[in-house]
């Protein structure tokens, strides 16, 4: 016979601490615990009688810019805030007077309608009420949105608030210089600090808020171009009792007004101290300083921009002078001066083919690049006057009178389409005010051109390009039809190369991508 | 019973005035209101004494007695003692105490049976007490306070605590007293029910800010509502009494 045993069970423990009411709340006699309660009151009762939240505005105004949609922050800060965005919500809490002597536990954006102008904000905060009581309560806090222009939005409304202006000119007939150096500027984020770029006569203005903005745009400006930069300075007032005083500074800048692929006639004199260059020559490369190449020697000089302006001198001809001729015959003469090759070539103006059978004999550096039967432009000094007194002192004197070439070739022409408007790169423009020019047809026709002869520089020069941003163009692909697309464009690009096969590309790996507009929506 | 009752706009009444069964002190105020008070309820029953001690009114805070005596500190002067002397009955024993703790209503609770008594008090006031008040005295502290006379309110039927006294400590005390014992409040929440109301067998007396809660819950551990009386005349013999008028 077996024995019954029982099993163990868990007893529940009489020792456990119990919480048992030892006394009556004093206020509605509920049954509490002595030791743990406040004050012989119970929690609601304590709750019913004790506001932690007292003290605590439940009203307040916040003043927001309508143009620029920020908010003040006292005493005269202005902050971004999206609507009921965390920022906003600091904002809020911090308006609130009192609220530093209460710990806040939690608060959030009622919503209302936004044009109510109000702000609704739920807070919830703790406090300690007395002998220990935590007291916990919610309540809400109205804010009346007041609008109050900022300063800067006020300072934008009002004419003639710049502290100091750039005015960069060069007095060329054509862009070009402006083109590049807006790329450069660009690039550098140079005008991050301008307050307005306007477009005037020969050049750009840069408006600036201070001096110091200016004066950093002027020592930019001479680190990548040659300028000589003039500061003056006009005084706007006065007060005679602290003598403190304000002036709006304008810094003059002035560019070389000679251009790559110019053709230059020295001074004599200058031509002689540079290192005996030729005087008649043509400028290959504009950096801080000009780049001359003698094309009949391959002899090449720097002329520094200090140089020039003590004997400015202007150029004597220009691209726009250009014309076009015919390799007919060229020949390498065997000397070499870095990417420039010493040929002798016979050439005949295009315009002269089936005319007449005058042909040149020039000596040109573009050994490297021409081939009998292309195209070259240069510029036709046989038959051209020039009014200019350093080409005339040339043709007087003895010893370089007599070194004149009847034709200058420049660079090779490429034949392009009309408007080749298929390239796979493109450029960023800045955003600037016309000003008082208004932009006429002809005016936007040579715009354009001059654009155009600047893409064509970057894609045929890629010395120049490295100075410059050049992103990849971007092939507006919508994502289902991408490979019917992506097709046309792979066709469009076959018939363009058998087009014009020679012209010279850029290569996709030389170009940035473009984040700004990668047009990433934010879904939620 | 409990009545309610204010001392020139302070409720500490238990500061003012000292209640047993046999006698009461009530100090001298500005206006005779709280002294009228304690007449309309103890007139013709028990002497009410109008004293100072030491030339203050804070009477009873200075001072601890119950049926059988009345112990007074050492500042008293003798008029005053001799005022308290004429006016009490004679079966009433009076004792000037030499005691460092001067503030004997603070230190010492006593019903007609039993004293607790703060721990630091000297060996002297100890056999003194006993002698004095004919109790037995226990060193006590009330919910960690040594002020037993401030913290507690104590007489022959019952007594009231601090109301943080753990349920623990309420068992032991009411063990030593042999009454039943409450842990509660007076004057709107305050903890010091030994200065905040008198109580003897038939009447106690709280301050003006008493809620009606807590005065129920004086009257029902004080058992003040249950007809008790002086020498039980309103208790059972009321009917014989009032029988024997006709």
């Amino acid at each position: 016979m077996s024995m019954d045993i029982d099993q163990p069970v868990a007893l529940p423990s009489i020792h456990s601490r119990q919480t048992a009411a030892t006394i009556l709340c004093c206020n509605c006699g509920a049954p509490i615990d002595g030791t743990s309660s406040a004050g012989a009151l119970c929690y609601d009762c304590v709750k019913l009688t004790i506001d932690v939240s007292e003290g605590i505005q439940r009203e307040a105004t916040l003043h927001t810019c309508k143009d620029c949609e920020r908010w003040l922050q006292p005493p005269s800060q202005w902050v971004t805030a999206a609507p009921e965005s965390r920022e906003l919500l600091a904002l809020c809490l911090r308006k609130l007077r009192g609220l530093n002597k209460v710990r806040i536990i939690d608060a959030s954006f009622l919503w209302t309608e936004p044009h109510s102008k109000r702000i609704k904000v739920k807070i919830t905060v703790q406090q300690e009420a007395f002998e220990g009581t935590i007291l916990q309560q919610t309540f809400e806090v109205e804010y009346v949105v007041a609008s109050q222009q900022c300063p800067d939005c006020a300072k934008s409304y009002t004419a003639n608030t710049w502290r100091a202006v750039v005015q960069v000119r060069q007095k060329v007939p054509h862009k070009r210089t402006f083109l590049y150096l807006e790329q450069l500027v660009l690039k550098h984020g140079a005008h991050k600090d301008a307050i307005n770029i306007k477009e005037v006569k020969d050049g750009l203005d840069f408006f600036f808020a201070q001096r110091n903005h200016a004066e950093k745009f002027v020592d930019f400006l001479t680190s990548v171009a040659p300028v000589r930069a003039k500061k003056s300075q006009e005084l706007i007032s006065t007060d005679i009792h602290t003598s403190s005083k304000s002036y709006k500074f304008t810094f003059s800048c002035e560019l070389v007004p000679i251009c790559k692929d110019d053709l230059v006639a020295l001074p004599i004199k200058l031509a002689k101290s540079i290192g005996n260059i030729a005087p008649l020559s043509i400028c290959y490369r504009v950096g801080t300083s000009m780049n001359v190449i003698d094309p009949s020697t391959l002899k090449t000089a720097d002329i520094p921009a200090a140089i020039y302006w003590r004997d400015p001198f202007k150029s004597l001809a220009d691209v726009q002078e250009l014309s076009e001729f015919i390799v007919l015959d060229i020949e390498a003469v065997g000397h070499q001066n870095g990417r420039f090759f010493l040929a002798e070539a016979t050439v005949a103006k295009a315009s002269d083919l089936g005319v007449n059978d005058r042909t040149y004999f020039v000596r040109t550096h573009l050994g490297g690049v021409l081939h009998a039967g292309d195209s070259a432009l240069g510029y036709h000094l046989t038959g051209t006057n020039f009014n200019n007194r350093h080409f005339e002192a040339l043709e007087l004197s003895n010893s370089y009178s007599s070194t004149i070439p009847d034709v200058v070739l420049v660079k090779k022409y490429y034949a392009r389409k009309k408007k080749s408007r298929n390239r796979n790169w493109r450029l960023k423009r800045m955003g600037k005010d016309e000003g008082e020019l208004l932009p006429k047809k002809a005016d936007q026709d040579k715009l354009e051109a001059d654009f155009e002869m600047f893409l064509r520089d970057v894609e045929e020069d890629p010395e120049l390009r490295q100075t410059l941003a050049v992103y990849k163009a971007n092939q507006r692909k919508a994502k289902g039809e991408m490979n019917g697309v992506e097709q046309d464009v792979m066709s469009m690009a076959e018939t363009e190369d058998t087009e014009d096969e020679q012209v010279p590309r850029i290569n996709m790996d030389e170009l940035l991508e473009d984040f700004d507009e990668l047009n990433v929506h934010d879904m939620g | 019973m409990a009545v309610r009752a204010q001392f020139e706009n302070s409720n500490e009444v238990g500061v003012f005035s000292t209640l047993t069964n046999s006698y009461a002190l009530v100090a001298i105020g500005a206006s005779e209101n709280f002294y009228s008070v304690f007449e309309a309820e103890l007139q013709d029953v028990i002497p009410i004494c109008h004293a100072t001690i030491a030339g203050t009114r804070i009477v009873g805070t200075l001072t601890a007695g119950n049926r059988k005596g009345l112990l007074l500190p050492t500042s008293t002067t003798d008029q005053e003692m001799s005022h308290i002397r004429n006016t009490l009955p004679s079966t009433v024993t009076i004792q000037r105490i030499e005691e460092r703790l001067s503030a004997l209503g603070n230190v010492i609770c006593a019903n007609d049976h039993v004293a607790l008594v703060h721990p630091d008090l000297e060996r002297e006031t100890e056999e003194i007490i006993a002698d004095t008040l004919g109790v037995e005295v226990f060193r006590q502290t009330i919910a960690s306070n040594v002020l037993t006379g401030s913290y507690m309110s104590l007489s022959n039927q019952g007594g009231l605590v601090h109301p943080k006294t753990p349920i623990q400590d309420q068992d032991e005390l009411s063990s030593l007293l042999q009454v039943p014992l409450v842990a509660g409040s007076v004057n709107r929440g305050s903890p010091v029910v030994g200065a905040g109301m008198v109580v003897n067998d038939w009447l106690a007396v709280t301050g003006m800010d008493t809620t009606a809660t807590e005065l129920s819950v004086v009257e029902s551990v004080f058992r003040l509502g249950e007809g008790n009386g002086p020498g039980d005349v309103k208790g059972k013999d009321k009917e014989a009494m009032v029988e024997s008028f006709y």
